[in-house]
């Protein structure tokens, strides 16, 4: 079985997200950018099934600016075989993703397609159950385990009431959730022979998709704040404040 | 302009999310519709039909929508859009499943998360975790949305809808349900609890949520519980609030041994009150609780619960 493991550079999640004053987006000048936490865990489960002989071959795809090498890069140190890096500075929503992603599903033709659930930027959470409908496959989304089945694979779902269990037909999309495994770090010698690995150039146009956004952001503001409020020594003074306060 | 919203419900009844839903269906204007899709659902499309400013439910009923698997949904769900300039639901992770699909089969960039209406196509949404939120503006013709339930006061009761059944469409085979651990709880549902009481990795075990949990029934409030938590296996999945959890916003939220990660805040942050009992004084999560208690949580828990009984809880 074939995978395709599409990775997205993203803020680090240790970083402190800051609002540019002017309020048209996010301070992303000189600070962290990582991979995305959740695709570190689909590439971790890629390259688990590769070791287990259920995956032939594991592809990383990432679309962006220059520097989403960089993430590829990561990807190949932890074991995935080869990247393709789709380059484009513009920012590229979801839905313009989910089209690229299956232009490159059509010519590499994998049968399984394992994301993360969302991106810890933008937080959409949309990717993968696009690119199932693109291209007409089933999805499991929200994954904490996953078999292979014959043709099909068996997938926990992590959803609001617990655990759902599927079972879907390959080719198939996955999405993966926090409690799927634990992702590893790349050895030395394994960060050296990644760099030996392949990764293909690309541009949007090669795949004839327009990126062009559906969306305008007009702004983006700081949340509403809270302060830190006052200390208490005791129960007694707890329960009289909250008591107060009508919520008791 | 009609807005197509679709229901919530676990086939027997109807959740409160779909109430919030249509508050936010309705501060776009227009005529507001309910789909009520699922097997069994003649209770749950009578319950859709009292709320108040829905034109009409509709009703699709069938064995592949029993789990609103997301498949089967977009079957459904497309085809009706015809007739409609938006869709929405609740951004539970039924909603979240399945409308992004909708959403790519009809050519539309969805917009999720809504936690404000500006305008028919202006919508205000968190991004980084709830750290900066965004306005934007869509130019699609038709508008996919998940809206966060905890942002929007449920639409009142009153109504007096008419029911519709629509044909089920030809249901796709890729995909079947196969089983479903739920936890089992007499109390409050998370989302709709009054009163959340949550543990982190200071907790140190699941059975020491024990003591969390006998304050929680005092009080009739719901247990969550930090990342951490789940993570270390003390809770199940299903407690965890937070950006990839759940997102709560109670009249009081108590945090006991959570740190504070702007992750777990990301699920929290909007509830009331906020107390917050840890010992590190220097935790993050003093930085936003109203009601900070430095302590160990190992004698302040049992400390509260014997205050609340003296005060009659």
């Amino acid at each position: 079985m074939k995978v395709l493991v599409p990775v997205k550079r993203v803020l680090d999640f240790n970083v402190k997200v800051r609002v540019k004053s002017d309020q048209s987006g996010v301070d992303l000048a000189n600070v962290k950018m990582s991979m995305n936490p959740f695709d570190e865990i689909s590439v971790e489960e890629a390259v688990r099934m590769q070791e287990a002989d259920t995956a032939t071959e594991t592809i990383a795809v990432s679309i962006g600016p220059e520097k989403c090498a960089e993430t590829i890069r990561t990807s190949l140190a932890m074991g995935i075989d080869r990247g393709i890096h789709v380059k484009t500075d513009a920012e590229v929503e979801p839905l313009a993703v989910a089209k690229i992603l299956k232009a490159i599903v059509d010519e590499e033709k994998p049968e399984l397609v394992l994301l993360g659930k969302q991106a810890i930027d933008d937080d959409s959470n949309q990717t993968g159950q696009m690119l199932a409908a693109l291209l007409g496959w089933p999805q499991a989304t929200f994954a904490n385990e996953i078999t292979k089945d014959g043709d099909s694979l068996t997938v926990g779902r992590e959803v609001d009431g617990g655990i759902q269990t599927i079972k879907v037909s390959l080719p198939a999309v996955i999405t993966v959730d926090l409690r799927l495994n634990e992702p590893r770090y790349a050895s030395l010698p394994n960060i050296m022979k990644a760099k030996r690995k392949p990764i293909d150039a690309k541009t949007p146009d090669d795949y004839g998709v327009d990126i062009s956004p559906r969306l305008t952001t007009l702004k983006v503001a700081e949340p509403a704040g809270r302060t830190a409020g006052v200390k208490v020594a005791d129960a007694a003074e707890l329960v009289a404040k909250l008591k107060e306060e009508g919520v008791i | 302009m009609a807005i197509l919203v679709i229901a919530e419900h676990d086939n027997e009844n109807l959740k409160d999310a779909t109430h919030k839903t249509v508050t936010a269906a309705l501060a776009m204007g227009g005529d507001v519709d309910i789909l009520v899709a699922g097997k069994g659902v003649k209770d749950v499309a009578a319950q859709a039909a009292k709320i108040s400013g829905v034109r009409k439910v509709l009703t699709c009923d069938h064995v592949s929508l029993k789990r609103q698997l997301a498949e089967a949904m977009q079957e459904v769900v497309v085809p009706l859009m015809d007739g409609y300039d938006a869709v929405l639901a609740p951004d539970t992770t039924t909603g979240k499943n399945f409308m992004p699909r909708i959403a790519a089969a009809l050519d539309v960039m969805q917009i999720s998360s809504i936690s404000g209406v500006e305008s028919a196509d202006t919508f205000v949404r968190p991004i980084y975790a709830g750290n900066a939120m965004a306005t934007v503006k869509s130019s699609d013709a038709k508008k996919v949305i998940t809206v966060r339930p905890t942002a929007f006061a449920p639409a009142a009761e009153g109504g007096s809808a008419s029911v519709e059944t629509i044909a089920d469409p030809a249901m796709p085979t890729t995909s079947e349900f196969v089983s479903e651990e739920l936890s089992k709880s007499d109390r409050p549902e998370l989302t709709a609890a009054k009163i959340v009481i949550s543990g982190g990795r200071g907790m140190g075990s699941g059975e020491n949520f024990a003591i969390i949990e006998k304050v929680a029934d005092q009080l009739g409030a719901a247990v969550g519980a930090s990342r951490a938590a789940v993570d270390a296996g003390y809770v199940p999945n299903d407690y965890q609030v937070g950006q990839t959890g759940k997102v709560v916003a109670p009249e009081l939220y108590i945090a006991v041994g959570i740190s504070g990660a702007i992750q777990h805040l990301a699920g929290m942050k909007d509830s009331k009150v906020i107390v917050a009992i840890n010992k590190d004084e220097d935790a993050p999560i003093f930085q936003i609780a109203d009601y900070g208690w430095v302590a160990d949580l190992f004698n302040a828990v049992p400390e509260l619960e014997a205050e609340l009984s003296k005060a009659g809880f």
